[in-house]
């Protein structure tokens, strides 16, 4: 056992209402540069649909992430020396166009132009040559456009639905959409690590961020296209590799990353997992449907005695298992078994971890009521209002997201992986809605939580976690202790009255 | 002194030094500079004919020219049957025109694809216009004075080790034509342009990605004991 550490983040879905507010916190911090302004290190896309870039899950293409093959894990990119002759040119990388162009307006016509019949107008312009452009894609292109047919039918996890469920989702009165928040996953096998013709990206041990080093990255360009998740951007103007860097400027004083705390939503928590790196080759090695399983038995339990044990030997000091301890993320992950990581099916490994979404289900049971009674009107369902919550509970698979789709996003397709997730977030939904209607829970509404697998504390933590959460139980941070590690490397005395450490070159081109 | 022993004599010494001194220099204090600074995100497709065509060429050609200065005499002895020195001299034409035509597209593409040229700096195209006129210039002596592969044993290779080994005989150029000689200078052009442009992307060359594990993992606070 080497039992390392891990700052995850975790995706509670159900909560997220789209507002980008995440995005727009990340673009100010980090990619508002020249060559980065394409780049959206954390993102949010309107599911279904074509994502950013446009139809990254698709591998037949981009060729991301690893294949499992024969008892062999081979990236799907590239050999190793495949890799060194396609270093002229990357058939698989993706192009800006897949991305987009990024633009502004020329704003300052509005003030200098002359005096004329017409109002003046801010005409956009690209930020790339600065010539006028006409924006034809943009990092959320296709926001809340859930049913339509041009960007939500080229999402790759409608492919494997029924065709009959596939015409459903499109139909007016049944479009449904979710949002998915997307940074780097900080993956436990990750393919731009392996991929790298330079060895440039590494990840780092202490808290498994896996970061991109700009002295040796040499614009090989071969992390790009290896990312399944497309979340590691090529700079056009310095010629580097960039990425999300999960804010470790941030976490090494104690703040959480900047995407999760402006969150509006409170939909994102932080904390640290620990993890056996020995298990790691044989997680990503067994069949799809067992994925999550196995990666989840890479996480090991912090309140083990044997853990601690192993953990201290490796270094890792009382203040980050003790953090261990009380990580929001270990509670949904592993307690509960409410959270999966994104797309496991790339058998990379990914950290940060999604809570799926509940939708409505009463269009669709009103929909087979009125095909059942042969009337075109539109039929009220005939329950009284406290059971409508269990007609949903028993009719998960009726759900207006279907299952099977959740299930190609979070667990490779397994669905049997996705049903008891949705079971105890609706218990816990049905118990605290009689809990505040009766004043105290139903007998049926226990009946619904012993089913889903949950005792009643369980549930009362759950919703505590989920709607009433601080900000310190949201982010448990552990103590990076930057200070010491600092001054491993210089002795503070002899650099006292300087402003930082060492030299700093500008990140110019070729400079 | 004459233009020749200036040319031939005194520059390529100036070229090895600024090549050796400032490439060590930016490799060890300006590593952020090394790059090969693809534009391959902001176009593809001429790309693809350019990039492909220009680095193999070369490439291949390059090690030829190695081939000959390291082993004048096997080349002389493959050469001793006509069809050997055919074939010899028809494949180093087809890469070096493959080369050319590589370079020109590249050359073209830059100048014309708006956000490439958008990233562009001028050392850029200086470097693509020497790489041009090495290769044009190797064209036209393959094409005007056969056969190279003969001849270079006999000249070039006492050429350049005569200023390899510091006892520089820059006469043997002299009675060489135009082409041949801009062939030769603009080599030592290179060589100086080298180490302030991407050029020296060539040193990088990731050969120990065969060899490395597929995983790097730093521990950063154990990295500093």
């Amino acid at each position: 056992m080497r039992v390392r550490a891990h700052m995850s983040m975790l995706f509670h879905l159900d909560k997220c209402i789209g507002c980008h507010t995440c995005s727009v916190a990340c673009k100010n911090l980090w990619t508002d540069r020249k060559g980065a302004e394409y780049m959206w290190w954390n993102n949010v896309e309107t599911r279904p649909g074509a994502g950013y870039p446009t139809g990254w899950e698709d591998q037949e293409r981009f060729r991301g992430g690893w294949e499992f093959k024969d008892g062999h894990l081979d990236l799907r990119l590239h050999s190793r020396t495949q890799g060194l002759f396609r270093l002229f040119f990357n058939p698989a990388l993706p192009s800006l166009d897949d991305y987009y162009e990024p633009y502004t307006f020329r704003y300052n016509d509005l003030f200098t132009s002359p005096e004329g019949e017409d109002q003046p107008t801010a005409i956009p312009v690209s930020m790339i040559t600065g010539e006028p452009m006409t924006p034809e894609a943009g990092p959320n292109w296709d926001d809340d456009l859930g049913g339509s047919p041009l960007y939500a039918q080229n999402d790759p996890n409608l492919q494997a639905l029924d065709p009959e469920v596939q015409a459903q989702l499109s139909e007016i009165e049944g479009v449904v959409f979710q949002y998915l928040p997307r940074i780097c996953n900080h993956c436990l096998n990750p393919a731009c690590v392996a991929a790298c013709p330079s060895g440039a990206i590494y990840k780092r041990a202490e808290d498994g961020v896996v970061l991109v080093n700009e002295n040796k990255c040499k614009a090989w360009r071969m992390c790009v296209a290896a990312c399944p998740y497309k979340k590691v951007y090529y700079n056009w103007a310095t010629g580097k590799s960039e990425k999300c860097i999960l804010c470790f400027p941030r976490l090494e004083t104690g703040q959480a990353p900047a995407c999760a705390h402006s969150c509006v939503g409170r939909i994102r928590y932080m904390g640290v997992l620990l993890y056996d790196a020995d298990r790691i080759p044989e997680a990503a090695m067994v069949p799809d449907e067992e994925l999550v399983e196995s990666q989840l038995r890479v996480i090991l339990d912090p309140f083990d005695p044997e853990v601690i044990a192993a953990a201290k030997a490796e270094g890792i000091d009382d203040g980050w298992i003790k953090a261990a301890q009380n990580s929001p993320i270990y509670k949904f992950v592993k307690v509960w078994r409410l959270a999966l990581p994104l797309h496991p099916e790339y058998r990379t490994l990914a950290m940060m971890f999604y809570v799926p979404p509940l939708s409505p289900v009463v269009s669709t049971v009103e929909k087979a009521l009125r095909a059942s009674q042969g009337n075109g009107g539109l039929v009220r369902l005939d329950l009284p209002e406290t059971d409508l919550d269990f007609e949903l509970y028993e009719s998960l698979e009726k759900a207006r997201l279907p299952v099977k789709y959740l299930a190609n996003l979070f667990a490779a397709g397994n669905e049997a992986l996705i049903v008891p997730v949705l079971k105890k977030m609706l218990a816990v939904r049905i118990l605290k809605r009689q809990e505040s209607l009766e004043g105290r829970p139903t007998e049926k509404a226990l009946k619904v939580l012993a089913d889903a697998g949950l005792t009643l504390e369980e549930a009362e933590a759950i919703y505590r976690l989920t709607t009433l959460p601080t900000l310190e139980e949201r982010f448990v941070l552990p103590p990076y202790h930057r200070e010491m590690a600092a001054e491993v490397w210089k002795d503070p005395l002899a650099h006292k009255g300087e402003a930082g450490f060492g030299y700093i070159q500008p990140p110019l081109r070729g400079e | 002194m004459n233009w020749n022993a200036l040319l031939f004599g005194v520059f390529p010494y100036i070229a090895l030094t600024l090549a050796v001194a400032v490439t060590a220099y930016r490799m060890v204090y300006r590593p952020f500079s090394v790059s090969a600074q693809s534009s391959q995100l902001l176009e593809q497709k001429r790309l693809f004919f350019g990039s492909v065509a220009m680095h193999w060429g070369l490439v291949i050609v390059l090690l030829g020219h190695l081939l000959a200065l390291f082993l004048p005499k096997g080349l002389l002895l493959w050469n001793a049957v006509p069809l050997r020195l055919y074939l010899l001299e028809i494949t180093g034409l087809g890469l070096g025109l493959w080369a050319l035509v590589g370079t020109y597209v590249l050359l073209a593409r830059r100048i014309s694809v708006a956000r490439v040229r958008a990233a562009s700096t001028a050392m850029d195209y200086v470097v693509l216009v020497v790489v041009f006129v090495s290769a044009l210039t190797g064209v036209l002596t393959a094409l005007l004075y056969r056969y190279g592969s003969f001849w270079f044993p006999a000249v070039m290779t006492p050429y350049l080790w005569s200023i390899l080994t510091l006892q520089p005989r820059p006469e043997l150029i002299a009675d060489l034509p135009f082409w041949t000689q801009l062939h030769v200078f603009n080599f030592w052009l290179l060589l100086a342009v080298f180490p302030f442009s991407r050029l020296i992307h060539i040193l990088t060359v990731p050969l120990g990605y065969l060899f490395r594990p597929w995983q790097i993992v730093i521990w950063v606070r154990k990295l500093a004991r």
